[in-house]
């Protein structure tokens, strides 16, 4: 079976209690940017584009035997570092999961100043759309 | 006044003491706002302690005392523009707010067909206005050129300069390439036509002093916040024979003289143009900054920050795919660059991690950036207070940042 959310939420906030300097951190994030599951050019479509980020980033998502998978790109490393978090978490979950799901893991690995309104590189928008995505297969 | 040491500006200015992400903070984006000296500081708190009261109302001796400070302040800074009468001096929230005030109420003196002339390096705050202007009133938006070393293509500012042209709107120091313009030029042709001239001083005023009688300038404005002042305060300096002509921009309490249901008749300069209760102690911390920068040797201050400026570009020179946004022969303090192809956000963030607070965006140029075909640009702006050991700190996290991201 594979893993919940929180689960590896969990896994995560567990791997970057290693790090105690932001750098290396960043450099972690960096690194998971690489491993982003990619969309293809051919979905970087404006509806796919998230507004509200100083970077450009694409979300596409598609239903796979019950489970919402999602691939993305950006422009900006650090950001593909911090979508591929979040895909890790949401891909391959049930759009039900998805849409209750709690990301405490944020918080908890010092991400939380992204979230904030000033940061403009739209974690929040990538939430929601992930969310958004998820919701919208729970009411099709 | 002692000549200019940087070790004792830097202790008028509290904030510079403290610790980003467990590092000395390195303060380069003193183009989006400036920090504040002790002076204006505790201006803010001797006024709510000891003077808070409404000005030109109450009789009482805190209104005088009030009234007294904010009219001071006026004077004050009449007096560091050198302009001719302190009743040309109009407090507004800020550059955007003095920009729109013009917009507004020498828009209501237009025609259709009126031309406005603007440049291709303007900040947003210096297109929309216009923009919404035209739509309303039917004038029409010309735009000078800028060529790719991010100067103004003066040939074509010839060209579009017309007897049809109301009003040239100019930015003096470009926010996002750091180029100073030849406003003196600018200002003389457009007069020679006609033509009214507002001066953005918003990136001017912190860098050169400014000497509205001998520019000639008929508006200029800018924002408190950014010389070393208050957020939510500014300036809209007019001559007085034009201002006269105008009417005003908002109505209510303060820039009325007598109102009836029938007829209300306005109040005169300044007022007329102060609609409103105004941010009072903005007002007088404005004149705090402005006499805090009379008090320093400023032009020991500038020269500093000048040679910083220089500095900052030979050592920027050093890396290697490093692309400079705006190459202009004459810039201030401000750099805007690019290294290979980075993403400015990247950079960003990893100097914020080292405790160096730089700017990445469009820096509110979305026309400018689109004209150099980039997302946007990593920001340096510069201020006095600081130093060349920064410069050398900011070298090294970048070179930092560079070998993570690559």
């Amino acid at each position: 079976m594979s893993k919940s959310i929180n689960q590896i939420q969990d896994e995560i906030i567990e791997e970057f209690a290693m790090f105690d300097d932001w750098m290396e951190k960043y450099e972690y994030i960096i690194d998971l940017g690489k491993e982003l599951p990619l969309i293809t050019d051919d979905k970087k479509t404006e509806d796919r584009l998230i507004h509200g980020c100083q970077s450009r980033v694409w979300v596409a998502s598609e239903m796979l035997d019950k489970h919402l998978v999602f691939t993305a790109d950006s422009d900006a490393i650090i950001t593909k570092g911090i979508i591929s978090l979040l895909i890790r978490v949401l891909s391959n979950q049930t759009p039900e999961d998805i849409v209750k799901s709690e990301l405490y893991f944020i918080g908890k690995i010092g991400l939380q100043e992204h979230l904030s309104p000033t940061r403009a590189n739209g974690l929040v928008g990538m939430i929601n759309r992930l969310k958004s995505d998820g919701l919208k297969q729970l009411t099709s | 006044m002692s000549a200019f040491n940087v070790n004792e500006i830097r202790a008028d200015f509290p904030i510079l003491n403290e610790s980003v992400h467990g590092k000395p903070l390195i303060y380069f984006d003193n183009g989006a706002t400036s920090q504040k000296p002790n002076a204006v500081i505790e201006r803010i708190s001797r006024y709510y302690t000891h003077e808070n009261a409404n000005v030109h109302r109450g009789v009482h001796f805190l209104s005088d005392q009030a009234t007294n400070a904010y009219e001071q302040a006026r004077t004050t800074i009449a007096r560091y523009i050198n302009a001719e009468h302190s009743q040309e001096i109009i407090f507004t929230k800020g550059t955007t707010d003095s920009i729109n005030t013009v917009a507004f109420s020498l828009g209501e003196t237009l025609k259709p067909g009126d031309e406005i002339l603007i440049s291709g390096m303007e900040h947003h705050s210096n297109i929309v206005p216009w923009q919404m202007l035209c739509e309303r009133k039917g004038t029409v938006l010309k735009v000078i050129p800028v060529t790719p070393a991010g100067t103004l293509d003066l040939e074509a500012f010839e060209g579009l300069l017309s007897e049809r042209t109301k009003l040239l709107s100019i930015i003096h120091i470009s926010n996002t390439l750091g180029t100073i313009n030849p406003v003196e030029q600018l200002i003389q042709k457009a007069h020679a036509l006609g033509a009214k001239v507002l001066l953005d001083a918003a990136q001017s005023i912190q860098h050169l002093p400014i000497d509205v009688q001998s520019l000639g300038c008929d508006f200029l404005t800018f924002s408190g916040h950014k010389v070393f002042g208050p957020t939510g305060i500014g300036i809209l300096y007019g001559k007085k024979a034009v201002l006269d002509e105008l009417p005003p921009y908002q109505g209510g309490g303060d820039m009325i003289d007598q109102v009836s249901f029938e007829k209300t008749t306005y109040n005169g300069l300044p007022l007329k143009f102060e609609a409103g209760t105004p941010n009072i102690s903005g007002a007088i911390a404005l004149g705090a900054a402005f006499d805090y920068l009379s008090s320093i040797d400023l032009q020991g201050a500038f020269q500093h920050e000048h040679a910083l400026g220089t500095y900052l570009r030979a050592r920027m020179r050093e890396i290697p795919s490093i692309r400079f946004i705006g190459e202009a022969p004459e810039t201030c303090s401000t750099l805007s660059f690019l290294i290979g192809d980075l993403h400015p956000f990247d950079l960003g963030t990893l100097l914020d991690k080292q405790g160096i607070a730089v700017r990445t965006g469009h820096h509110c140029t979305q026309p400018l950036m689109k004209q150099f075909n980039i997302p946007g640009t990593v920001r340096a702006s510069l201020a006095f207070y600081n130093t060349t050991e920064e410069i050398d700190q900011f070298i090294v996290a970048l070179q930092r940042s560079i070998l993570l991201l690559s």
